[in-house]
């Protein structure tokens, strides 16, 4: 069993789904976990899938794609081990656009050990907003962290808050 | 007849499984058997960490029987301890507002689902086959909303505003 990393881009058209995935499923690759979506025009899919062909198999069947759209294939190897539970928080960030806002907001979750585990950002005019769902260490003060952010967006003149991801177990 | 705190464990049904995607029938209230299934609900959420709330068919059984408890939990505010309901519904809802669920059913994911933050419930007690009707909002109202939704065959997968929505579960209690 083999598991591979796809990533496909290109200008946005009805159909690139139905297509991929309809190739993939020819193959015998089961689909993952994936997300896809509409970046300014361009649609981009990032998919893990799993089965039996080897690598230059797919490659070959998803090459006809790459006519116009820019596709690759990596094959992955074992799932790393769970990471240990800390605390889980949501970034939101909106203001003014402006060069380095993420490198600037990133940096700072990087320096205290905070993973990021899904992060979008969207610009609409000038408006530049972004979310990003944060793993932080259970040994970081989260207060230290807020402050962190709350004077790099004071730089940046952008408002942004770190809350807690709370789930309701039901 | 049996109190409600006299159940047996059961094995919670987890997702994919057809029984939680099927509308649960409606239940005669005063059936002994109805009143045994209750307490069995209560038994199951009282040993399962962090549940406030089991519905019938997260054992198997595709009824219009729920039980939930929110005593304690941070975002209660109105709270009637336990409640035990047959063919509930919800009469009135307002203050719609979201929030992320997770659920025993679903143990990898959470979803980001708006609920009425007040509600009227209507339904019936178990045993006596009384007619209750509960007003109460906050956690106590998203609580009553979903074991009603997975009486109606709905899981919290149902109800998600979009595609970015749901997450891997992170917390396991």
């Amino acid at each position: 069993m083999h598991e591979y990393a796809i990533t496909i881009l290109g200008r946005d058209r009805p159909g690139i789904i139905a297509e991929a995935t309809a190739i993939l499923a020819g193959l015998g690759l089961n689909l993952t976990d994936s997300t896809m979506t509409r970046l300014r025009g361009h649609f981009a899919m990032t998919l893990v899938c799993a089965g039996e062909p080897a690598a230059a198999e797919v490659e070959r069947a998803v090459g006809p794609m790459g006519a116009d759209l820019v596709v690759t294939v990596r094959e992955l190897g074992p799932e790393p081990e769970p990471e240990p539970a800390g605390g889980h928080y949501v970034l939101s960030l909106h203001g003014a656009d402006r060069l380095g806002i993420v490198a600037a907001v990133t940096r700072i979750l990087a320096d205290v050990g905070g993973n990021i585990t899904d992060l979008t950002t969207r610009l609409a005019g000038d408006l530049y907003v972004l979310v990003a769902e944060v793993d932080l260490p259970s040994t970081v003060e989260i207060e230290t962290v807020t402050a962190r952010l709350d004077a790099a967006a004071g730089e940046l003149g952008v408002d942004a808050a770190l809350r807690p991801a709370e789930v309701d177990v039901l | 007849m049996i109190p409600l705190e006299a159940g047996t464990v059961r094995a919670v049904v987890r997702a994919p499984s057809t029984v939680l995607g099927r509308a649960g029938d409606p239940v005669d209230p005063t059936d002994p058997d109805v009143l045994a299934l209750a307490a069995d609900l209560v038994a199951t959420m009282r040993v399962s960490p962090g549940c406030v709330g089991l519905a019938a068919p997260q054992v198997g059984e595709s009824v219009r029987v729920f039980v939930i408890d929110v005593t304690g939990h941070p975002k209660t505010r109105t709270c009637h301890g336990l409640v035990a309901l047959c063919n509930a519904a919800v009469a009135s809802a307002s203050q719609w507002r979201p929030g992320r669920e997770g659920c025993l059913s679903v143990p990898d994911l959470t979803g980001d689902v708006r609920r009425a933050g007040r509600v009227v419930v209507a339904g019936q007690v178990p045993g006596t086959g009384e007619a209750l009707e509960l007003t109460t909002d906050a956690f106590e109202a998203r609580a009553l909303q979903h074991e009603i939704d997975h009486c109606d065959g709905l899981l919290f997968l149902d109800r998600v505003p979009g595609a970015h929505a749901v997450h891997a579960r992170k917390v396991y209690l």
